[in-house]
């Protein structure tokens, strides 16, 4: 029933993260949490991402540049960029960076999975057209 | 500034420049006029000496003719011719049709006795004169010349005695003269209303009848010449004025001539140069006063209003940087609340994502717990607004450059109201100015400017109301004029000057975020612009909106 991709979430507040990631596994999605920009990257290692979603604000690896190394490694990867924060620039910065979109604290669930969809569809087209 | 600051400095310059153009002007014109009126003076005691010496010189004529007339006369014949009184009568006749002023003539031998006399007292022959002054005199010196006075004659006289010697012999020929003669030559001097003039023997006694000064053979009512050699000028205080006196001495007689002038007449010309003088003056004074009023009165003026102008400015800058600085604040509480707000958010959606999966339909509280976790999820929205355009308030991107045409995107914001207005009943006009040249702006956030104008218009309205919109082309400051009127019940004066600080807001708890203004004037702000407020209790608001028409590059 799971829907054929895999999300991650990269925050470093926990309860939001482990919150969100278990509402979006209720809701069919094979979704993993990872609390660091570092852990992202050693999970990208491990298993084929199609949509990140990925705080701007964190400690260590910024999400920033937490977006530019996941596109390095796949620059297929669409990522949705969670802000909290001030950072209207950073998001902008981002935009530039190929991030697919950027969402505001909070967010509203279905407002979130919707936006997920849409970046997996892109990911999809952008697949055909690499053909 | 304070009022009566300015008042007080604004007495303060026009005291200085009237000191500074006042004092010159006295010294000058006092300096001017009383060097006028010294030289004056110096003229009319010259003029004076000039007329006392002239009497004098006329005296002194009028006696040696006499004295010669009487000398050539003595000389001429004997004793013997003239003792007989025929051909002394002859004689009279003759030096009588020369002048009146004889009264009569006498011959007397050196023992005193009186020969021969012609004249209108002949009882008068016969006296024997020997212990008498004047003949002693005569017999001394060989000419005489008596002071003023009545004798047996009853009027005022003198008399004029020659001695000649024929051999061992001497006899003396007197004539006695009427004094009128001299009076008049000394009332000629008496000049103008006031002037007098007297003539005085050595004993400081009047010869002759002064005009105010005293009477005949009394002494006169003026300090005392009697010692008087040279000719004499002094100005001499009396209870009448001051007077200008001037004496000198007859040499024939010893008299002393004094004249008397009141030096206010003679001065005339002097009082009408005064009179000008101070006319000059007071005109100098008006001008300089009024010129003084004006100049200091515009400076004034322009002081005022550059102080205003600062005044002004500061309370822009002061604005500007109270919105940065609340700016970052805002934006540092919107972040702190919204991670924790996300994380209850989340909670909340978590429980009822789990409530749902359960079957508690048995469980009596469920609706209770579902309640509670939707208000949980409702005020989350809530919050997330107010954090939202916190940080809409504080972010700072460029506003882009576009070609924007304000009326084109007052209308289109109108059109966004219109469900709003028509179910209030408020009617929203527009009043475009015609050729509004277009502005490089940024229209999406002009667009937000206008819908949060509007929408505070159409609040303070309540229902039943009218919001007038006007664009207008200020030309010469090169800047489009936006003024929106509504007929709301205006704001209190006391609150004008908060409405654009954040959280300031009139309306209830959970309408209003009291960021909407603050938003308009940040952005306004960023747009180059100027925004200004004014407002009538009971008469409406009106926001007027000034933005730079610039060219693009």
């Amino acid at each position: 029933m799971a829907e054929p991709f895999n999300v991650m979430i990269v925050d470093d507040e926990n309860d939001f993260r482990e919150t969100l990631v278990k509402r979006l596994q209720k809701r069919h999605l094979n979704v993993f949490g990872a609390e660091s920009g570092q852990k992202a990257l050693d999970l990208m290692n491990k298993l084929i991402f199609d949509v990140v979603i990925l705080d701007i604000k964190m400690p260590g690896l910024d999400g920033i540049e937490t977006l530019r190394e996941i596109k390095k490694k796949n620059p297929l990867v669409e990522v949705i960029l969670l802000t909290g924060h001030a950072s209207m620039e950073s998001g902008v910065e981002g935009m530039d960076l190929g991030a697919f979109d950027y969402v505001m604290k909070p967010v509203n669930i279905d407002d979130l999975l919707e936006m997920i969809r849409r970046a997996y569809e892109r990911k999809i087209i952008q697949e055909e057209y690499r053909k | 500034m304070d009022e009566r600051y300015y008042k007080r400095l604004w007495r303060k310059i026009i005291l200085m420049t009237l000191g500074f153009a006042l004092i010159p002007l006295f010294t000058l014109g006092f300096s001017i006029y009383s060097q006028f009126s010294v030289s004056y003076s110096a003229k009319i005691f010259e003029n004076l000496k000039t007329l006392v010496e002239n009497r004098r010189s006329s005296i002194d004529l009028f006696f040696d003719e006499r004295v010669a007339q009487l000398i050539t006369i003595a000389h001429t014949h004997s004793m013997k011719q003239l003792s007989d009184e025929t051909f002394l009568n002859k004689v009279f006749q003759t030096m009588q049709t020369r002048s009146k002023s004889y009264i009569d003539i006498g011959i007397i031998d050196q023992e005193g006795n009186h020969l021969a006399y012609i004249g209108p007292y002949p009882e008068l022959k016969g006296v024997n004169y020997k212990r008498e002054d004047w003949f002693q005199t005569t017999m001394a010196g060989g000419v005489y010349i008596s002071d003023v006075f009545l004798g047996y004659r009853k009027f005022p006289h003198f008399i004029i005695s020659v001695m000649s010697r024929e051999g061992e012999k001497s006899w003396i020929l007197r004539a006695t003269i009427n004094s009128e003669i001299i009076d008049n030559i000394v009332r000629a001097a008496q000049i103008g209303k006031k002037g007098d003039a007297f003539i005085i023997n050595k004993r400081n006694i009047l010869q002759t009848t002064p005009r105010f000064s005293g009477d005949l053979f009394g002494h006169p009512k003026s300090p005392d010449f009697s010692k008087t050699v040279e000719t004499h000028m002094e100005e001499i205080r009396t209870e009448g004025g001051s007077f200008f006196f001037a004496a000198t001495l007859i040499t024939n007689t010893r008299w002393i001539l004094v004249v008397k002038e009141d030096p206010r007449e003679q001065l005339t010309p002097l009082l009408r140069a005064r009179t000008i003088v101070a006319f000059l003056f007071m005109g100098g004074i008006l001008v300089i006063v009024l010129g003084t009023f004006l100049t200091t009165r515009a400076m004034m003026n322009q002081l005022v209003q550059s102080e205003r102008k600062k005044a002004r400015s500061e309370d822009i800058m002061v604005q500007s940087s109270k919105m940065a600085a609340l700016g970052k604040m805002a934006a540092g509480i919107a972040h702190e609340i919204n991670n924790p707000l996300a994380v209850i958010g989340e909670k909340a959606g978590w429980i009822k994502d789990l409530l749902s999966e359960e079957d508690l339909t048995q469980n009596p509280n469920l609706k209770e717990v579902e309640e509670s976790v939707s208000k949980i999820e409702y005020h989350v929205e809530r919050a997330k607004k107010v954090t939202h355009r916190l940080l809409g308030f504080a972010r700072r991107m460029e506003p882009s450059q576009e070609q924007v045409d304000i009326n084109k995107t007052l209308n289109n914001t109108v059109d966004f109201l219109e469900n709003e207005s028509r179910y209030r009943n408020i009617d929203i006009q527009i009043d475009p100015h015609p050729d509004l040249p277009e502005i490089i702006s940024d229209s999406s956030q002009l667009q937000q400017v206008f819908l949060n104008i509007f929408n505070n218009a159409i609040d303070a309205i309540g229902k039943n109301g009218e919001i007038h919109i006007k664009t207008s082309f200020l030309t010469r400051r090169k800047e489009i004029k936006i003024e929106i009127t509504d007929n709301g019940p205006g704001i209190p004066k006391e609150d004008i000057n908060k409405i654009f600080d954040p959280f300031y807001t009139t309306k209830e708890v959970g309408k209003g975020t009291g960021l909407g203004l603050s938003i308009v004037y940040s952005i306004i702000e960023k747009l180059g612009g100027r925004i200004m407020v004014a407002s009538e209790l009971g008469q409406g608001t009106t926001f007027t909106i000034y933005l730079p028409v610039k060219v693009k590059e």
